[in-house]
């Protein structure tokens, strides 16, 4: 798909990833450089902060996003991209992205963005902005 | 974030793909493009970043006990924000710069919810803007 096919209405989804291990978790704070214990402590994580286990960064659920929409429009091609976390994202989560094109001008076009877990609820809300191929 | 000085490099972009799930394609060559949200990655140049263990430094996580309840380090975060003035490319270095944005509090049935913004400016070696990054965080604090 080349964002010169898109059309506003569209919805495009996609399964960005299915039964998030916490391995993952600990991979991403590998990469990214947030060691936040609360992340990847799970002893941390319930017996001092006093959640049921650890939860995945935010910016993990923005980054397996940021995938899907640089999918679409081509991580090249985009101008903004911004989001909500709106709920935590838990190990065992199935995450899913849709994108739906919001408008299409002659050179850009807006996405807005919402990623789900498996019971149906918003974990991020967002935006994306981006340059069309010429 | 401020990272005086962040090389974006081939293995780090590939690790970084990797923990987002991307499909193998190999080490990156100079000149592709980073996913859209490396720019967060700087955290790993930033010398004094407080969610890495550093020597000398107590880390809050579990050991040989539970851990620490930090004060100040239970923030969340709530929103970010990029603006792509060009792609991060493999072979570029950058340099990252933060600053305070505006702050604002949202009272709730559990207390005070104090929201702080920081916005940081990650800039080539031409000085040219290349990412701009808002992130905005937020505490609860007790009544």
């Amino acid at each position: 798909m080349t964002p010169r096919e898109l059309a506003a209405g569209q919805t495009f989804e996609t399964v960005v990833v299915a039964d998030l291990k916490r391995t993952q978790i600990v991979q991403y704070a590998g990469a990214s450089g947030d060691y936040n214990p609360l992340h990847t402590d799970e002893i941390y994580a319930t017996k001092i902060a006093g959640y049921p286990s650890v939860f995945a960064h935010g910016m993990l659920t923005m980054g397996l996003t940021g995938q899907a929409v640089a999918g679409l429009v081509g991580a090249e091609n985009l101008l903004q991209f911004g989001v909500r976390f709106t709920a935590q994202v838990w190990p065992g989560d199935t995450l899913t992205v849709r994108c739906s094109v919001v408008r299409v001008g002659a050179q850009d076009a807006e996405l807005s963005v919402s990623t789900v877990n498996a019971g149906g609820t918003e974990v991020m809300a967002g935006y994306a902005h981006a340059r069309l191929v010429t | 974030m401020a990272a005086p000085r962040f090389p974006i490099e081939a293995g780090h972009v590939l690790a970084f793909a990797r923990a987002l799930g991307a499909a193998d394609a190999g080490l990156p060559i100079p000149g592709d493009v980073a996913p859209p949200t490396f720019a967060i990655a700087g955290a790993q140049f930033d010398p004094d970043y407080p969610l890495r263990p550093r020597p000398g430094v107590p880390w809050h996580g579990s050991g040989g006990d539970a851990g620490l309840v930090t004060e100040g380090a239970g923030g969340l975060h709530a929103e970010q924000h990029f603006v792509y003035h060009r792609p991060v490319r493999v072979g570029d270095v950058l340099s990252g710069a933060a600053r305070p944005g505006q702050e604002w509090e949202k009272h709730g049935r559990s207390g005070r919810l104090r929201f702080r913004e920081q916005i940081t400016e990650f800039r080539d070696e031409a000085g040219e803007l290349v990412v701009t990054a808002r992130s905005v965080s937020v505490q609860r604090e007790a009544w």
